[in-house]
């Protein structure tokens, strides 16, 4: 396996409108999720959550469970197989799971039923009794909880930043905006809950285990779960030809996927199939926690900022540690010469939480934006020309250029399209009927990253056809498309030349589709791959010839900050008497690079304000600080946007390609439509009622009364 | 306990012996190995399990079988085989305007819309028609406020307004 730092690709399918390859398969559901995937005689597994926030399980009674017609076991941790969990390098403590009789949270994996059917696994875990030895736990985010500065934050970036003396520059300020601003749990819910099938082998070489998972990533779940087994990563296949969604909550894998593996183990041969309830996931499947921004800007009468302030507060849970980087993106989104950002977490006895789209961005931008406006306000300015004003010449965290920051054309384009130039600049101005009508806007930005590691490989199939395989998996962003398009522009092939193979651990490496990496990452490799193969093999080769090779790192990431940027408007009508907040307009203009295929990636764009603007009016996870739990535990209760939520909806981009960044010219987009959103809504409907609202989601109730 | 029923899905008819507890959800995707129609829920949330029960759109985890014996299903792959096509028109639609990205929700939202520009034409009337006597005309506000049953977490609304609107048309 050869790396190769790959040459830039000239577009021809890349670029080019093309429908989603596996549409037909979907539209008509023959597409199969992980569960789906038919298996001889399976069985069916329930999960039993524990009760009791923290303590120790004394007991659990399986009897009446054991006897219910078809209930085959009861796996809990006096009788699950053993973990290797020595390790602190390979052990991850969410999944830990059935190993001791403690109790980290309400809502986790105390017991698991197998049974023939999945009605009789069900009633057998509803029949499964648990006493437990009760001690006090902390479920609530306080604003006087204890916080602690965590060594770094998510992915691995610095805790705190300090540059220049933010106090100094406050008091040199002639204007001074000091707010807090709050976002609420959210629940990432792809519509396909968590789910997979499992089947555990013994052979002549030892184990061997098969999992068709519902997961953004199929490598990184085999290596994760594997030295926690005992096994080496190639004694574990995993395959997730369909995942219904992820938004970061199949990025790693979860405690339901582990206690489904050890439930394998005791029935080998046989197939265990698990699907994780929509309730089970508000425990067991992550989430984002709630955030509070402490902001302070200082600014000049003219609106050129001076301060930046940034200290956050936030949650892990005492099982493991997940600080979410609200504060990175203030370091980078506009200049000042005092600049200090702060994370700082609570720790409580809560579930996991984890990655959900736009981790950092999404609460960050989002108390940045509309500390933004208000400092506008103050200034007497329009809010899109204060950011104007406080545009960087280069990279304010870094010093390093950017490999292309065009937020101000996003800005101006944006207005253009909007209308932003009739805007009244006062808020509650203008009144259609009996609703205040206002427009509001705000920035968005995320990084443009390259995962190192991914793979592809290159085969000659005869006839002009090649085979290209990398394990990535496409859960819905359209990676099966694009890929394919890639490949054929790399290779100077026609995309139906291109057989794609993707989702299967058979195939090389692919890293996590996270991070709005995943195209890039495994782009790269493909580029790297047909690069190679043309370079070995020749424009004719002969049929079987193969090259498998990795794309070493653009050398423009170590030079450039590299960022993909966006301008948000929304208008909202907010009822005068009842205080409803509607949205009838919502536009997102970016700068993304080179955009591979404008079908999948305005649906991706779209998807991701539509996420915004569901997180700006809807999504907030209830949890009962008595008991620990999210009691909005459902589609019912944790509204997520619907048809008649989402109205007029556009999301456009720049000309460009980014050619710093990797072979195709790409940045990514899967999170960037997300940031900023929920803010330029809540701008909005301070423009439209004159109520600031300093907090997600933004309800009725705050406008009335 | 156990009970006999017959269940006609996509053409074909079956004779099954079910668990009462068993949804015509459970039923489809774990007994007769048709899985088209989603599991989002399992609680009439999402619409993800919608399919055509008796000609009308219906939720199918919450339609225990055994109160369905005679019942006959279509689901998205039912309509699709049925066409002349390969797809049905609405499938096409969907195609053509991307309203769709994991998938997921997707046979929902078909049959959903198949199911709803039927009961349009019936007169039918939704929360946001004005004139409860007249056949409703399916502008955006009308199609979107039938089609909100089915979720979409993925956010592809735009594209299934579009297409939806198109096959309205059609
Ligand atoms: S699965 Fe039936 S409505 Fe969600
Ligand atoms: S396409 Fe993923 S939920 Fe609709």
């Amino acid at each position: 396996m050869t790396e190769l730092l790959p040459d830039p690709v000239p577009a021809r399918a890349m670029g080019s409108a093309r429908l989603r390859a596996d549409g037909p398969a979907k539209v008509t559901g023959l597409a199969t999720y992980a569960v789906e995937h038919p298996a001889d005689d399976p069985l069916h597994l329930w999960l039993v959550q524990s009760t009791v926030a923290r303590g120790r399980l004394v007991d659990l009674d399986t009897a009446a469970a054991l006897a219910h017609p078809g209930v085959v076991s009861v796996l809990d941790h006096t009788n699950a197989p053993r973990l290797v969990t020595d390790d602190p390098d390979t052990t991850d403590p969410e999944l830990v799971v059935l190993q001791d009789d403690r109790v980290a949270f309400r809502g986790q994996i105390v017991a698991a039923v197998l049974a023939e059917t999945s009605e009789a696994a069900r009633e057998g875990a509803a029949l499964v009794t648990a006493r437990y030895e009760t001690e006090p736990h902390r479920a609530e985010l306080r604003d006087d909880s204890p916080a602690y500065a965590p060594e770094s934050v998510n992915p691995d970036q610095p805790t705190d930043s300090d540059d220049g003396d933010v106090e100094a520059g406050l008091a040199e300020a002639d204007v001074v905006v000091d707010q807090t601003y709050r976002t609420a749990y959210e629940h990432n819910n792809p519509l396909e809950p968590h789910a997979l099938s499992v089947t555990w082998l013994e052979d002549d070489d030892g184990p061997r285990v098969t999992l068709v998972d519902s997961t953004q990533g199929v490598h990184p779940v085999a290596a994760t779960l594997a030295p926690m087994l005992g096994l080496e990563k190639d004694r574990v296949r995993v395959r997730a030809p369909y995942v219904g969604g992820g938004f970061g909550s199949k990025g790693l894998p979860h405690a339901p996927e582990m206690a489904a593996v050890l439930a394998a183990r005791t029935v080998p041969g046989r197939a265990v199939k698990l699907a994780v309830t929509r309730q089970q996931m508000f425990a067991l499947t992550g989430y984002r926690t709630a955030t509070v921004s402490h902001f302070r800007l200082g600014a000049r009468a003219d609106g050129t900022l001076l301060a930046i302030d940034h200290q956050v507060r936030e949650q892990t849970s005492a099982l493991k540690e997940y600080a979410e980087q609200t504060a990175t993106p203030t370091r980078m989104l506009y200049a000042a010469p005092h600049r200090r950002t702060r994370h700082r977490l609570v720790e409580l006895d809560v579930a996991v939480p984890s990655w959900m789209r736009a981790p950092g961005e999404m609460p960050g931008v989002y108390a940045h934006e509309i500390a933004m406006d208000e400092l506008a306000i103050a200034c007497g300015l329009d809010p899109i020309e204060l950011r104007l004003r406080n545009e960087p010449d280069v990279d304010p965290e870094t010093g390093k250029p950017f490999s292309g920051r065009r937020l101000v054309e996003c800005l101006e384009r944006g207005a253009d399209l909007f209308g932003w130039a009739d805007r009244t600049p006062e808020p509650r101005a203008t009144a259609d009927g009996e609703w205040w009508v206002g427009t509001g806007v705000a920035s968005a930005t995320y990084p443009t990253m390259t995962q190192a590691g991914s793979q592809a490989r290159v085969s000659a199939l005869g006839g002009g056809r090649y085979s290209v395989a990398v394990g990535a998996v496409d859960i819905g962003t359209g990676a099966r498309t694009v890929l394919a398009q890639i490949a054929a522009d790399a290779l100077g092939c026609a995309v139906e030349a291109v057989d794609l193979e993707i989702a299967d651990t058979d195939l090389p490496m692919a890293t996590v589709a996270g991070g709005s990496s995943g195209t890039s990452s495994w782009g790269s490799a493909i580029v790297a791959a047909a690069q190679l193969f043309r370079r070995d093999h020749g424009e004719d080769p002969d049929s079987g010839v193969h090259t498998t090779a990795s794309a070493a790192q653009s050398p423009g990431m170590e030079q450039y900050a590299t960022h993909a940027f966006g301008a948000v408007f929304a208008q909202t009508r907010v009822h005068r008497y009842t205080g409803e907040v509607r949205v009838p307009r919502l536009l997102g203009v970016y700068s993304v690079g080179r955009v591979l295929n404008p079908v999948t990636a305005r649906s991706q764009l779209l998807g991701g304000l539509t996420m915004g603007l569901s997180a700006a009016l809807f999504e907030e996870s209830h949890r009962d600080p008595r008991f620990g739990h999210v009691v909005t535990q459902d589609l019912a209760t944790y509204h997520v946007a619907s048809h008649a939520d989402v109205r007029g909806i556009e999301a456009v981009w720049l000309d460009e390609e980014d050619p710093h960044v990797n072979p195709m010219g790409s940045r990514g987009i899967g999170e960037i439509g997300i940031v900023g959103t929920a803010a330029a809504v809540a701008n909005a409907t301070f423009h439209a009622t004159g109520v600031r609202v300093r907090q997600i989601p933004v309800t009725a109730d705050r406008f009335v009364g | 306990m156990q009970a006999e029923i017959t269940l006609t899905v996509d053409g074909t008819e079956h004779r099954t012996t079910v668990d009462t507890r068993t949804t015509v959800l459970d039923l489809l995707r774990e007994r007769l190995g048709n899985t088209s129609p989603k599991k989002g829920c399992d609680h009439g949330q999402c619409g993800s399990c919608t399919v055509l029960l008796d000609g009308r759109r219906h939720l199918t985890c919450l339609a225990l079988a055994v109160a369905h014996d005679g019942a006959e299903v279509v689901t998205s792959a039912g309509l699709a085989a049925a066409s002349d096509d390969e797809l049905h028109p609405v499938q096409r639609a969907f195609l053509d305007h991307d309203g769709l990205q994991c998938g997921y929700c997707t046979p929902g939202q078909v049959c959903s819309a198949v199911g709803m520009l039927d009961e349009a034409e019936q007169g039918h009337p939704s929360h946001v028609t004005d004139d409860l006597e007249a056949v409703p005309e399916l502008d955006d506000d009308e199609i979107r406020e039938r089609m909100s049953g089915n979720l979409c977490r993925c956010g592809a609304y735009a594209g299934i307004l579009a297409a939806v609107r198109e096959a309205a048309r059609s």
